[in-house]
């Protein structure tokens, strides 16, 4: 077994510290966390580690010249954990620079908004008493030293994001939002050198405030989204046997090979790069690529793609690509004509921002000109018009769809559901067809033993001992399905027959029928299991044969159960045969089944279902699927799917149940259904809001009172999306 | 009255004061695991043996 090397993950620092970041499977509580610092903690050498439970990740540093880095991943593997590792991404890069800088506004404008609110509170209580006018004067001059800059720093991200639409002839937002905040600035300042009775300070510095938490909250989705897609990566942990400057192969990451590097890849592997073929001839399974089963013959100067399966050669490959992967030329094509379709979705807060723009804007000149007309002077006119702006200022609006989302995604989190964009809870609620594919879909990715009944519990450890003994794919995964028992070392193999070991009487063989003498049990087990790949064992007088195939993923009765009940149709279109395809369909009970389908044909038949009117959910894991999963109204794929069908996918699931599917869409359809409430709040509240200040009756207190009662009341509604029955399932 | 001109600066810099702890806070790293902070109240840190 050639080394591992990690190296590349190692960042240096001075004094021969090294530090590494891994993301660990299976932190799950506080107790976890303190078994894991501590642990490496008493180790000589590691200087510290710490755990982000937030993330599940562990950062750890060590002596550089006491440990090399995979010492570390077996200490954390001796402790219980499987770690990843994987390179983090750098603090200045863009989304976490842009998060820091928000909540640093955030913080300012929260700083600012108390301080104004504290002098506000003194003048609405001196109005209504007998305060002295050179005091409120002097708490209004305050106010506005404390309000202008603030405004000038935490308005930035408005501000700029207003312009920009202007400078394209668009409305967004932010332009209702920069308008009503210069306005009432202006306003405001005017009112004060006039020695007037209201300003707005206060106002404007609490919308900012709120503004930017449903700001802040929107980027924290998006840069938790990132950090998850991270780990994800780091998690399928993929390697590749790399043949060095000095003539070793080393076990490298996927992270570490460039392209111009060459790869070993044994029989039984999967191809973890894309390349041509250097030295060597095989046969590979292309299922996860193409969708289908049957094996393809390979030689020197052909193209192998990542995520094929070596059957029976070794293969030395000429990397062209690693990690991000090249593509079928044909999967190219499909994928930009797919991605077009999703981007005519329009998000629920862009709708409610084209709406709401020209209403606001229509009532405040509509304001305006009334009072003016009614004989107001026009400074008076312009101030009730400006508090109408004020009023409306969409706050709630702001935090309606934000709030949701994040709660929403960090309830799918702790059922091990990665939301991979913010609108796609969205879409995925108003997914009316579920299209499934077969292979490493419904079905589990690697084989498993269809017929338990005919392995009786004693001789696992037996069968299992002889089946890892050989390189030959359908022997590794019965290895694999009888839980990777260790080699027995004295086992002769004949090519093409199977395995044998002992003699005499107590002689064991592996293999095929004939090899066995097993075909009385054969036909009886073939007739159960047409589709399956069969493989006997014989010892001395007892023969058995065991059917290895594709089983259903658990739960996945359950899960298409749970989504016809939901409402949705269910349909299964597969790459694969349909003699393979048909006993699946069968077992599930599902009849719109298509079988035998090129990638395009799954991208034409879902467009088609769109076109009349269907709003598909894509579930699928295969390259052949990621035109189709990317072209889908929303798309859900396995954490075992390839790199392209899992960056198509706008929803990953970790696990082998099938379940996260139909929880993703009962979370999805609650965060809606609760959006939508907030956005009928928002419409309410200023059904009430409106003509008060339309009659100029809003004094700065009435707007302090609206703005935040409304924000309180949609944020505290969005917390309804973590789901009484959903928590309790997941704690459980 | 004059006691407003004392009192006015000495609430802002106690705010001011609370805002720079908050910017120290965010430097030093504490917002980036909101979970575990919570659990790690709890621990048992004592020393070992």
């Amino acid at each position: 077994m050639a080394a591992q090397d990690l190296s590349v993950f190692v960042r240096h620092r001075d004094g021969g510290v090294a530090s590494m970041e891994l993301a660990v499977d299976g932190i799950r509580c506080a107790g976890c966390m303190q078994a894991i610092e501590s642990g490496l903690g008493r180790e000589p050498g590691i200087l510290g580690a710490r755990v982000n439970l937030a993330l599940k990740r562990v950062s750890v540093e060590w002596r550089e010249a006491l440990l090399r880095p995979e010492a570390v991943v077996d200490k954390l593997a001796a402790l219980g954990f499987k770690a990843y590792p994987f390179v983090p991404e750098r603090q200045e890069d863009g989304a976490a620079a842009e998060e820091r800088s928000l909540l640093r506004r955030l913080g300012v404008a929260g700083f600012a908004s108390m301080n104004i609110m504290l002098l506000s509170v003194a003048v609405w209580s001196g109005n209504s008493a007998d305060i002295d006018p050179t005091t409120r004067d002097f708490f209004h001059w305050l106010s506005a030293l404390i309000a202008l800059p603030t405004a000038a720093y935490a308005g930035r991200p408005f501000f700029e994001s207003a312009l920009r639409a202007l400078k394209v002839g668009a409305v967004n937002m932010d332009v209702p939002i920069t308008i009503g905040v210069v306005l009432a600035l202006a306003m405001s300042v005017a009112e004060t050198w006039n020695h007037g009775r209201h300003a707005y300070f206060d106002g404007v510095v609490m919308l900012l405030f709120f503004l930017l938490i449903g700001r802040y909250l929107d980027q924290l989705m998006r840069r938790r989204t990132r950090d998850l897609a991270g780990n994800l990566a780091a998690l399928k942990a993929e390697t590749a046997t790399r043949l060095d400057a000095d003539g070793n192969w080393t076990v490298t990451p996927i992270a570490a090979i460039a392209p111009g590097d060459r790869v070993l890849v044994r029989p039984g592997e999967r191809v973890s790069v894309d390349g041509i073929v250097e030295t060597g001839r095989s046969e590979l399974d292309q299922s996860l690529v193409t969708g289908e089963t049957a094996p393809v013959a390979i030689g020197h100067g052909e193209r192998v793609h990542a995520g094929t399966l070596n059957l029976t050669g070794a293969l030395t490959v000429h990397v062209e690509a690693a990690g991000q992967g090249t593509l079928l030329d044909e999967i190219d094509r499909l994928m930009s004509q797919a991605v077009g379709s999703r981007s005519r979705y329009v998000r629920l807060s862009d709708r409610a921002a084209r709406l709401y723009a020209p209403v606001v804007h229509t009532l405040a000149a509509a304001t305006f000109l009334g009072w003016f007309a009614w004989g107001l002077a026009w400074p008076e006119a312009l101030m009730i018009a400006v508090t109408v702006l004020i009023i409306t200022c969409p706050c709630a609006l702001g935090l309606a769809i934000p709030a949701v989302q994040v709660v929403a995604a960090s309830a799918l989190f702790k059922r091990k559901i990665m939301l991979k964009e913010g609108d796609a809870l969205e879409r995925l609620a108003e997914a009316d067809i579920a299209v499934f594919d077969k292979t490493g879909t419904l079905t589990l990715p690697e084989p498993d033993i269809l017929n338990p009944e005919a392995l009786p519990p004693e001789r696992r450890a037996a069968i299992g001992a002889l089946a890892a003994a050989s390189n030959h794919p359908l022997a590794q995964a019965l290895a694999r399905a009888l839980g990777g028992a260790p080699a027995r070392t004295d086992v002769q193999e004949e090519r093409g027959q199977g395995l044998s070991a002992g003699a005499g009487d107590d002689e064991q063989r592996l293999g095929s029928i004939v090899f066995c003498g097993a075909e009385a049990e054969a036909a009886s087990v073939k007739a159960l299991h047409p589709g399956a790949s069969l493989i006997a064992y014989r010892h001395g007088g007892y023969r058995t044969v065991l059917a290895l195939g594709q089983s259903l993923r658990p739960e996945a009765r359950e899960t298409i159960a749970a989504l016809r009940a939901a409402g949705l149709e269910i349909a299964i279109l597969s790459g694969d045969r349909s003699e393979a395809v048909a006993p699946i369909a069968a077992e599930l009970g599902v009849t719109h089944v298509r079988a035998g389908l090129l990638p395009g044909d799954k991208l034409n038949l879902l467009d088609s279902m769109a076109a009349n009117g269907r709003k598909v959910l894509m579930v699928g894991d295969g390259l052949n699927d990621a035109p189709a999963l990317a072209g889908a109204h929303v798309s859900i794929s396995p954490v075992s799917a390839t790199h392209l069908a899992q960056a198509a996918a706008d929803v990953v699931f970790l696990g082998d149940s099938l379940a996260p599917v139909a929880a993703a869409l009962e979370i999805a359809r609650k965060a809606r259904g609760l959006m939508l409430q907030n956005l009928w709040f928002a419409v309410l509240y200023n059904a009430v809001a409106v003509p008060i200040a339309i009659a100029g009756l809003a004094t700065p207190l009435v707007a302090a009172i609206a703005m935040s009662g409304s924000s309180l009341v949609v944020t505290l509604n969005a917390l309804r999306a973590r789901g009484r029955r959903a928590q309790s399932e997941a704690e459980a | 009255m004059n006691i407003i001109v004392i009192l006015f600066p000495l609430a802002l810099g106690l705010g001011l004061m609370g805002l720079g702890a908050f910017f120290w806070c965010m430097r030093s790293g504490q917002f980036a695991d909101l979970e575990g902070a919570a659990w790690r109240v709890l621990q048992d840190d004592d020393k070992r043996d």
